[in-house]
C-alpha cells in the first residue's frame, strides 16, 4: 500500500521535478475590441513555439482552443505567453471564450 | 444574450455536477448539506479572490501562475475524491446497511464529510473565477445591458437546474447499489480531473505530452457539445487527449481502485469470490 502511495505521490511530484523548458520561437498575438490580430498566424511545425497573447482590452478575455488544448486567461491590459508544440502541420483554431461572436482566430502550423 | 448565458450555463454546469456527485456521494450521512453549502459559499468567496488577483496569478512564477494553480486545484480535487473512496470502501456498507435499517441520515463524524466539502469548494473556485470574470468583464466595458446580465443569471439558474436533475437521477438508484455506482463516479470524475490537471501541467510546459496525437472522436461526439461537455465533466471524456492525460487517467483509476481494494471492509460476499 505504502508502494502504491509514494509511486502516486512521485507521478504528482515530477512536473516539480522537471527543470524549466527550453524556450522556442516567438510570435504574438493581440487582442483589440474583442478581436484577434491577425487572426490568422503562421508557425512553424514540428518545434516550440512561444505565443504571447496582449490584450490591449480593457476587459479579461480567456484565449482557449479546443485543438491546442489550451485555455489561459488574459486579464485587461495584459499579456501572457502561451507554449506550444512541437505541433504537427494542420490548423488549429482558437477563440476569445468571452466573445466568441468576434474572437476567432487560427494558428497555421507549416 | 444568448452567448453570455451560454458561457455561464457551461461553467455552473461543471461546478453543479461536481457537486450533484458530492452530494450524492454522501448520502444518508447527517449534515452534508451543511457541509456542501459551507463548500460553495467559500468557493465563491475564493473565486471572487481568484478572479480579483487574476493578472498577479498570470504573471507568478515565470507566467506559468495559472496552470500551475489550476493543475494543484485539480489535483488536490483528486486526493480529496481519494480520500473520500478509500473511506467509502471501509465504511460504505456499513452506512448503507444502517440507513436501510433506520431510513433517515446517519451520524457518522465530520470526516467523510470534510474531503466533499474541499471537492466542493475547489469546484466551484475553478469554475466561478472564471465566470466572475467574464460578469466583471461585461460590467467593465458597459456592455453589460440588462439583456447580458439577465443572460448571466439564466445561465446560473440553468446550470444548476440541470445539477439538481443528474442529483435527482442519482438519488433514483436503489440504495443496496447506491455506492458503488456513486464510487464508481467519485473514481471517473477524479481521473478526469487528473488528466485535466495533466492538461494544465503540459500547457506550463512542465510535463511532457508524450503523444500529442492519441485518438481523435470528435466525429462521434465532440467534446465541446452539450452530452460531451457533460460526459467531460461527470467521466473525463475527452475527444482527442494526449497521451500524457491518457496516462494520468488511467493511473488515477488503477491507484483509487487498489487503494479502495486494499482499505476495502474484509468479508464482503462478492468481493471474497472474486478473489
Amino acid at each position: 500500500m505504502s508502494h502504491r502511495i509514494s509511486r502516486l505521490a512521485l507521478v504528482l511530484a515530477t512536473p516539480l521535478l522537471l527543470p524549466a523548458v527550453v524556450h522556442g520561437a516567438d510570435y504574438r498575438i493581440t487582442v483589440k475590441n474583442h478581436h484577434f490580430v491577425p487572426a490568422e498566424l503562421t508557425i512553424p511545425a514540428d518545434q516550440k513555439v512561444e505565443l504571447t497573447i496582449e490584450n490591449q482590452d480593457a476587459t479579461p478575455e480567456e484565449f482557449e482552443s479546443h485543438d491546442l488544448h489550451v485555455e489561459k486567461i488574459v486579464a485587461g491590459g495584459s499579456s501572457v505567453t502561451i507554449r506550444l508544440g512541437p505541433l504537427a502541420a494542420g490548423t488549429y483554431r482558437f477563440v476569445g471564450e468571452f466573445h466568441e461572436d468576434t474572437a476567432k482566430g487560427m494558428l497555421i502550423a507549416r | 444574450m444568448l452567448g453570455a448565458a451560454l458561457i455561464v450555463f457551461r461553467e455552473t454546469l461543471e461546478a453543479a455536477l461536481i457537486v450533484a456527485i458530492a452530494l450524492g456521494a454522501s448520502r444518508g450521512i447527517a449534515g452534508r448539506r451543511r457541509w456542501v453549502g459551507a463548500g460553495i459559499a467559500a468557493g465563491l468567496l475564493g473565486a471572487v479572490a481568484v478572479a480579483g488577483s487574476a493578472r498577479a496569478v498570470a504573471n507568478a512564477l515565470d507566467g506559468r501562475g495559472q496552470e500551475l494553480l489550476n493543475a494543484a486545484v485539480l489535483l488536490a480535487a483528486v486526493g480529496m475524491l481519494t480520500w473520500h473512496k478509500v473511506w467509502m470502501s471501509a465504511h460504505g456498507r456499513e452506512l448503507a446497511g444502517r440507513l436501510r435499517a433506520i431510513g433517515h441520515d446517519v451520524g457518522t463524524g465530520a470526516r467523510p464529510l470534510i474531503a466533499l466539502a474541499l471537492v466542493t469548494l475547489l469546484a466551484v473556485l475553478r469554475e466561478g473565477s472564471e465566470t466572475v470574470l467574464f460578469l466583471y468583464g461585461l460590467v467593465a466595458s458597459g456592455t453589460g445591458s440588462t439583456g447580458l446580465l439577465a443572460g448571466g443569471a439564466l445561465g446560473i439558474v440553468a446550470g444548476a437546474a440541470l445539477g439538481h436533475l443528474v442529483y435527482r437521477g442519482l438519488l433514483a438508484i436503489p440504495i443496496a447499489r447506491f455506492f458503488q455506482v456513486t464510487g464508481w463516479l467519485v473514481v471517473l470524475l477524479a481521473a478526469g480531473l487528473a488528466a485535466n490537471a495533466a492538461g494544465y501541467l503540459t500547457q506550463a510546459g512542465l510535463l511532457p505530452i508524450l503523444m500529442p496525437y492519441t485518438w481523435d472522436t470528435s466525429w462521434l461526439l465532440d467534446q465541446q457539445s452539450l452530452l460531451g461537455n457533460l460526459l467531460h465533466v461527470l467521466v473525463g471524456y475527452n475527444d482527442h487527449p494526449t497521451g500524457i492525460q491518457v496516462v494520468f487517467y488511467l493511473t488515477t483509476l488503477a491507484a483509487m481502485h487498489g487503494l479502495s481494494r486494499r482499505f476495502a471492509t474484509p468479508g464482503h460476499p462478492r468481493r471474497a469470490a472474486a478473489r
